[in-house]
Formats: structure tokens, sequence, C-alpha cells
């Protein structure tokens, strides 16, 4: 890439920070560069967003109907996968499959209820009380 | 000593240039700590997704470039894990009030001056604390223009994040005991350029190396059958990001390590590294070209099979470039 070439877009790292780059100047040398952002890669990245939000509300209205525990919307919520939510708990990925279910969910202790809430930043409360 | 802030291409080669620069070693850059490193690679994981998209990266283990470009220049390395959070906090606040600047890995989903868009769960991100004042850390974060801070609770709940790569707690430094010459580094160099042609050609196995590109193109073929022109679109997201995105930079690391060789090139004076920077420059150029051709396809702009293909087979024409720039490479005379 030559320096002139340096992407200047707007991008989810204004005001946070601008990038470095390695570029060739005029002589052919390799400098550094610093970039706002590129077009190309915020557009994947808005995407990818996208689909997490998407998610997130699928995860909600399948709390709302009754058929996934308040543990399913967390999890969407804070991008936990299986691997993930496992390893802030301790839990084995068996379990909290289990715990995905509301029947199950409704006779957790609390503390196992209060692993959940402390990997999703929420309280006990807040977490049984979620009804989508 | 003052601690000096470096901002970097990716995060572990800029901690790495930080601690050995204020080591007393002036001569390192952020391209020789990468090159030494042997920072460059190509990998995807079969049947795994991360983030719900292909696991692909584009270099090395986490750790390796600091580990590497230590040893290879005779410099000790400690590096320390905690199962107590306690005990890791009392260490890396002991060491920078003793003025050690300290590396630690941290993840970046609870990072509190990372944007919002930027928090996924992503352990293998590193950075320095280099001082304390009025109870908060002070950190140099290589991805950022300037320096910041974090509460003792912040960078210890970073530091302790959870999944895939967890750092536990860990924090590194390195203890300079002698001077380094011309020949140290010499032979640093061209430890990792021979390090870095073994994991590109020689690494068994059909999705790492040049030929995980190809594997990866493969996949790429599949996607739009096989998921659909949305989520195939994704996925492609997924590499891009991979590619170019801040700290991880694929792309970006082949302009890296052309810059290593232009670097190599002021200490061993072999024209074929000034030709093979080219060469690296052109796959770097390759890589940029094929994520407009992708982001043509997560737009919705140009959705057909032959899109899918033509980007894998611009795949292969950039494992073609790099393979043939590495069996070049190791033909070098000075590497003998």
């Amino acid at each position: 890439m030559k320096k002139e070439e340096v992407p200047q877009d707007k991008s989810a790292l204004s005001n946070f920070t601008r990038e470095v780059c390695y570029v060739r100047n005029a002589d052919g040398k390799y400098e550094t560069a610093l970039s706002t952002g590129w077009e190309v890669k915020a557009v994947a990245l808005d995407n990818a967003w996208d689909e997490v939000k998407e998610r997130v509300a699928e995860a909600r209205e399948a709390v709302a109907r009754g058929e996934k525990s308040p543990v399913y919307y967390f999890m969407a919520l804070n991008l936990m996968d299986m691997p993930v939510i496992s390893d802030y708990t301790g839990f084995w990925p068996f379990f909290i499959k289990r715990h995905l279910r509301p029947s199950v969910f409704r006779g957790l202790g609390n503390r196992k209820l209060e692993k959940y809430a402390k990997a999703f930043g929420i309280t006990v409360e807040e977490l049984k009380n979620f009804k989508g | 000593m003052r601690f000096e802030h470096i901002q970097s291409a990716h995060c572990e080669n800029g901690v790495t240039t930080a601690l050995l620069r204020h080591r007393g070693i002036g001569f390192i850059t952020e391209p020789l700590a990468f090159g030494m490193g042997s920072g460059l690679f190509y990998i995807q994981i079969p049947f795994l997704t991360v983030n719900n998209g292909p696991a692909i990266s584009f270099r090395t283990m986490p750790g390796a470039i600091f580990s590497r470009t230590c040893k290879a220049l005779g410099i000790d390395v400690v590096r320390k894990k905690f199962s107590s959070e306690e005990k890791a906090e009392a260490y890396v606040e002991k060491l920078v009030g003793e003025g050690v600047p300290v590396g630690c890995q941290v993840g970046v989903f609870h990072l509190p001056y990372f944007p919002a868009e930027y928090r996924f769960h992503f352990n293998a991100h590193n950075l320095i604390v280099f001082g304390k004042d009025s109870g908060q850390y002070q950190v140099s974060d290589p991805v950022m223009e300037v320096t910041t801070s974090l509460s003792p609770a912040e960078l210890t709940k970073v530091r302790f994040a959870k999944g895939p790569l967890s750092p536990k707690g860990q924090a590194y430094y390195p203890i300079v005991r002698e001077g380094i010459d011309d020949n140290v580094i010499r032979k640093a160099i061209i430890k990792g350029i021979k390090r870095n042609i073994r994991d590109m050609l020689q690494i068994p196995g059909g999705f790492a190396g040049v030929k995980g590109i190809k594997y990866t193109a493969n996949r790429v073929r599949t996607w739009r059958d096989k998921l659909g022109v949305r989520k195939g679109g994704l996925f492609l997201g997924q590499i891009v990001r991979m590619q170019e995105e801040i700290g991880t930079g694929g792309g970006g690391f082949r302009f890296l390590y052309a810059a290593f060789l232009e670097e190599a090139h002021g200490f061993l004076p072999d024209d074929e590294l000034l030709s093979l920077s080219e060469e690296f420059t052109r796959a770097g150029d390759l890589w940029r070209n094929n994520a407009v051709k992708m982001a043509g396809i997560y737009k919705g702009r140009s959705t057909g099979q032959s899109d899918f293909d033509e980007v894998a087979d611009r795949m292969e024409e950039i494992m073609e470039v790099e393979k043939k720039a590495f069996q070049r490479l190791s033909l070098l005379k000075g590497l003998k």
C-alpha cells in the first residue's frame, strides 16, 4: 500500500484512536501512517453487529414465549457462546444447556443464579425477573 | 527512567518493542520484533467457529512474538500466570512500584476505553502497565495514540477474562543482561526468517501455512450453496475483519513483513531481501483488493456463485505469491 492510498474513512475508531499502517513512501521505503478507518471493514463490523442484534431480539422473543430461560437471552446479549459462558460460570455445557429450559431454570438455587448474574454483570433479581 | 509510549500496528509487537526499548534496546522496531518473532502466519481451524464465523488467524500464537524475539536476542523473559486475582494484582503493583513496566495479556470484552463496537470476547490483547497514580494504573495500549488508565478492579477484570485463550492474569517483562551487537541481531533475524519459512511452508496438515489459504479458498467456494448469500457474506465479513481489523491486520501483516525484510537488509546486505520485500508488499495489496471484492458480496452488490469463486481464485493467487516468496527466501545465501 502506498502512503497516499491510506484510507481515511469514518469508522467506529472515531473518538478513540487512529490506527498505524505500514506504507511505502515516494522513495519506495516503508514508513508508518495513521488511518481513521476503512469503509470496507467498517461495513463488515456493522454487519456483524446487525447479526448480533437480530440474535438478541430473537432470544428475547423466545424467552417471552416461554421457550427459553433468561440465561439464553443474556448469553446472546453478552455475545457469549457455550465455551465462554461455561468458563465464566464454571458449569459444564451439558448443565448450561439444561439451564436454558425455563422449567429447569425455575428450580435453580441462589448459588447457581449468582454465578450467572456475575457473568452477565447483573443482579440475581434482574436475571430471575427477566420476562422477555 | 520515564516510560515511552509506542503506538504500533499490532499489540504484541508494540508491547515487545516498547518494553525492550525501555530496557535500552534502542535498535528494536515493530517490524524487527515481528520478523524475529516469526509473526507471519495463516491458519483456519477446521470445524470451529468463533463469533459465529470461521476461525481464521493471520498471525502466530499469542505470546510467541515476545518470547521468541527476546530469546533470539539472548534476553531473559519473566512470565507468570496466576490463579489468585489478589496475587496477580499485587505482583504488577510491586513491579511498577519498582519502576518496571509490565506486559499484560487481557481480554477486550470488558476493556472500558475500547469502543463498544470492538468489544468481542477476544482474549489475546496485550498492553503495558507502567505506573500507578492516585489509585489508577497507567496503561500504555499499543493500538492507541496516547496512554490511558485503568482502575485496579478494571485491570483485574480484563486480566481474568474467560473463554478461549483466557489470559489467567498473565504478566511478563524482559531482563536484559548484556549489550547486543550487530552479530546477535543478524543471527536473530536469520532465526526468525528460518522459523517463518518452516511455519508457512512445512507445517503438516492442510489448513495452516500457505496451504491454509487454499483450504479457506475451497471453503469459500461452498459457502453460497451451504450457508446462503447472507450468512456466506457474514463469513466473508469475518475474514475481512480478521484480515484488516485493528490488532489483527492480516493484509497489514504482509506489509509489516515487507518492512521487516527492508530493515533486515540493513544487517544482511543481500538485495534479494529488497526484491522479496516487494513480493510481500504485493501479497498485502492482493489481500486488500480481495477485501474490496468480499465487501461487494456482503454489501449485497454482487452475490453470485461467480463472485464467491472469484474471491477463492484470488486467495489461491495470494497463496502462490506467498509460497514463491518464502521459497525464494529459503534460498537466501545469508541463511546458510
